[in-house]
């Protein structure tokens, strides 16, 4: 594939509240359809509880919550993308998965002023692929959460 | 090959060595005339040594072999016992304990060369030398005797030794290829010597492999190895008794390889026979030949008293290490988490309602968890340990301690064989220590104290340790002053604690929670062992951790008694499950009292908490619902269920809306991400496959 140069990463594109989003393939486990989600008291609201993950029990977060996005109606496109980082695995629930695209790193511009507030330090840069903009996720910032009962 | 694959077999067996040593020497200072005890204190530390040389750790070597002499002196009553040279030996195990440890994060031995005890250890046998002429004499005496001795038992088994010759070399019978018979035959044209070498480790020996490797390398320092049988990576993977014969090409002589090898430590025999071109044809006439230069060097301190203690022992432990083996725990975790998988998935097979039930299905149903649970039981025994793991330091500890504080002290134990959880056994030594020192510094009184209130010199400390069900239980007691209760009372309302009138109504349980919290200590000076208050809070979080709890009897003037409780195993439970409005939690069951079903006007108030009268003791009551933030339910029920748990001795009253029933449940971990979530204490996968969340009693309850 010509695009598939040095500097070039592979990115998950979801839809969140019609915006589009990516994550690098590299932390994507798997992307799962919704499953019953059971919800853990005393956490934060962005965290929808605790799903079992093929005998792991692994953690859910709604984005749209965690960005302060306008909330959508769950539907059959719905889905969970199992991210990894280092030693801690997390689900996120994402109103689409769209595709997988190759991003250059020239094709990424910062975007310290144009992020909305909340999601602007979650976020690495801005993909721009032909006229669509991606928004490209952090997952290491994501992940870095600490829920303590207060 | 490799010394690092070794490594691993060092530490475990040094620690395992050092650990028989303190124990020994506990015994020999209470008993210095035990014979026994003596030998197989020596008979360890000449172990140790060779181990110690095998691996290159040198220091480590000089260190034991000093103290081996000190260790032969005493045994042929050179020096006497005494408590000085006891403690030089104590030090001198520390010294090789700090050697090993070192040796565990750094894989050396370190440059710490304890001079110091190597000079103490010098001394010792150097007071004797004023009557030197007098030990070289005993010295020659005893080579005597043992050489006597020697001769006897040949004479006994000589009869015997014809078959024995045949037994025991297995190894020397064996065929050569035509390369090898070629490789033979040019080597001794070119006059080089070929010889056969049949190598004969000590039974005793534990690292036989390493030791292998120390002869091969001594040999190709010299020579080439042809050919060895068993064959090296059998040898490498210790899949060989206690000798193996090698063919090896040299200019060297018969005699320098002899004297080489027979210095190597735990080698008993060297057995070397050359070879000629035309044996070399009929390799299986070699042994009835009659050119065997059979040379048998018997290790000097080998005396014929050890010997038979040697045997006895070996005897012993070679039925223990063919039985064992050496498992990674992250192994047996990954077989762990299997098996709790297959118990998952009998729980929903009998969850199934959709498929029709007939006698067949229900039988193969009942066979399955008899298998599972058998399973289960298995992989848990595998995982358990004895106490005694823990247990063997104290002793030492507390001889230690008790000559620091100038206190006798007798430690009791009962109970070592009590077997815990892998996991829970690594994590119960610093508590447990905690509280030995708490009752030997805080708990037994003074010399002068005891004496003054007719108690005996010396305080009893007892440590006890049995099963209760699905937990294992471990006391600390002492008969000692006990807890001062004033005194803890004074101190709490000192530090604010408590205010002076709500501390008037304080029970002894509520006093003694004084202790438990973090920085709180009634030692008035601050010695080595206590006092600076970090202890008993620290104690009682990581009991908790593990899921126990502690609690404390205590009566003044006769001792207190420090009571741990411990969960079997952490992994697998037996759980309650409920249900509040939709949501399902499981409750451990070992903390349930019982179930009651109450009228919505049986709950009374008292200081703004729900509370209900369970015959005539007073109840709190939890609304569970609330406390987790679940949606109230719309329906009003009549009846009211009630799960009165208790935690330590106090009982609470959790109120849940529906039972759902028993179960066998999984503890799985919510991650990192949730670990702070103090209500929740784990979570499970249900016969649905959904996950329930299991509640922490403790953080819960009153």
């Amino acid at each position: 594939m010509a695009e598939a140069v040095l500097n070039t990463t592979q990115f998950v594109v979801f839809v969140l509240s019609d915006e589009e989003y990516g994550l690098d393939i590299q932390m994507v486990n798997t992307i799962e359809k919704m499953i019953p989600i059971t919800r853990v008291p005393k956490t934060p609201s962005f965290i929808k509880g605790v799903i079992n993950l093929r005998g792991d029990i692994v953690p859910i977060m709604d984005l749209k919550e965690r960005f302060g996005l306008a909330m959508t109606e769950e539907t059959e496109e719905t889905r969970i993308i199992i991210v990894k980082f280092e030693d801690i695995q997390m689900g996120v629930i994402v109103d689409e998965v769209k595709e997988v695209i190759y991003i250059n790193e020239e094709q990424i511009e910062s975007t310290t002023s144009l992020a909305k507030e909340g999601l602007m330090e979650n976020v690495l840069g801005a993909g721009k692929v032909d006229d669509r903009v991606i928004t490209l996720l952090n997952i290491e910032k994501l992940v870095n959460i600490s829920v303590k009962e207060g | 090959m490799d010394m690092s694959q070794y490594l691993e077999i060092f530490i475990e067996e040094s620690k395992e060595h050092l650990q028989g040593l303190n124990q020994s020497l506990l015994q020999l200072e209470k008993n210095p005339q035990d014979v026994p005890i003596l030998n197989e204190i020596f008979r360890v530390a000449h172990t140790l040594k060779g181990m110690a040389g095998t691996m290159g750790f040198n220091k480590m070597a000089k260190l034991t072999h000093d103290m081996e002499n000190v260790l032969h002196a005493l045994r042929n009553n050179e020096i006497k016992v005494n408590t000085n040279l006891v403690d030089l030996l104590f030090r001198c195990l520390d010294a090789l304990e700090n050697y090993v440890n070192e040796v565990v994060t750094k894989g050396t031995e370190g440059n710490e060369e304890y001079t110091e005890i190597i000079k103490g250890l010098d001394a010792v046998l150097n007071k004797n030398h004023a009557k030197d002429t007098v030990v070289s004499d005993a010295a020659a005496h005893t080579a005597n005797t043992s050489n006597t001795t020697d001769i006897a038992s040949t004479a006994n088994t000589a009869n015997t030794e014809g078959e024995k010759d045949a037994i025991e070399h297995i190894t020397s019978n064996f065929k050569m290829n035509q390369y090898e018979h070629n490789l033979i035959n040019k080597a001794i044209e070119i006059n080089l010597n070929v010889f056969k070498i049949i190598v004969v480790l000590n039974k005793g020996c534990v690292l036989k492999s390493a030791r292998a490797f120390i002869i091969f390398q001594t040999l190709e320092r010299h020579g080439e190895i042809i050919k060895s049988e068993p064959r090296v990576e059998d040898i490498e993977d210790e899949k060989f008794d206690f000798e193996f014969t090698v063919v090896v090409i040299s200019k060297r002589d018969a005699e320098s390889f002899q004297k080489e090898l027979m210095a190597i430590s735990e080698v008993d025999d060297v057995i070397i026979s050359t070879l000629h071109s035309n044996e070399v044809e009929d390799a299986d006439e070699i042994k009835s030949e009659a050119q065997e230069v059979k040379t048998e060097v018997h290790q000097e301190e080998n005396n014929t008293d050890v010997e038979e203690h040697q045997k006895v022992q070996t005897s012993k432990s070679n039925i223990k290490t063919g039985k064992t083996v050496r498992v990674d725990i992250d192994r047996l975790d990954v077989l762990m988490n299997l098996v709790s998988e297959l118990i998952i998935i009998k729980t929903r097979l009998e969850g199934l309602e959709e498929i029709e039930r007939n006698q067949n299905y229900n039988e193969v149903i009942e066979y399955f968890e008899r298998v599972t649970t058998s399973l289960h039981d298995a992989v848990m025994k595998v995982r358990m340990v004895p106490i005694e793991t823990v247990f063997n330091r104290f002793p030492r500890m507390l001889r230690d301690i008790s000559r620091n504080l100038n206190k006798e002290i007798v430690l009791n134990m009962s109970g070592e064989d009590t077997e815990l959880d892998r996991t829970v056994i690594d994590e119960i030594g610093d508590p447990l220590i905690h509280l030995l020192r708490n009752s030997a510094d805080h708990g037994i009184e003074s010399l002068d104290k005891r004496r003054e209130v007719g108690k005996p010199d010396a305080g009893q400390i007892n440590l006890r340790a049995y099963q209760d069900g699905n937990n294992v239980v471990i006391e600390v007691e002492d008969d000692g002053s006990g807890i001062d209760l004033e005194k803890v009372k004074k101190k709490a309302i000192d530090r604010g604690f408590v205010n002076k009138d709500a501390a008037k109504n304080l029970s002894q349980k509520d006093i003694i929670d004084f202790l438990f919290k973090p920085s709180f200590s009634t030692s008035e000076t601050i010695t080595d062992l206590s006092g600076r208050g970090v202890g008993l809070d620290v104690v009682k979080t990581k009991i908790e951790t593990l899921g126990g709890m502690v609690e404390v009897d205590t009566e003044a003037g006769r001792g207190s008694k420090f009571i741990i409780r411990l969960p079997l195993t952490l992994a697998i439970i037996q759980a309650l499950l409920v249900q509040i409005n939709t949501e399902k939690y499981a409750l451990p069951l070992n903390t349930i009292r019982e179930i009651i079903k109450i009228k919505p006007e049986d709950i009374k108030q008292v200081q703004k908490q729900e509370i209900i009268l369970l015959r005539n003791t007073i109840v709190p009551i939890i609304r569970i619902g609330e406390r987790l933030d679940v949606p109230p339910s719309d329906k009003e029920n009549k009846l009211l269920t009630v799960v009165v748990v208790k935690k330590g001795e106090k009982l609470s009253g959790f109120l849940v809306d529906n039972l759902i029933g028993q179960h066998e449940i999984v503890i799985k971990s919510l991650g990192k991400l949730l670990a702070g979530i103090k209500t929740i204490a784990g979570a499970t996968i249900l016969g649905d496959g959904n996950v329930a969340l299991i509640l922490d009693v403790n953080s819960l309850a009153v």
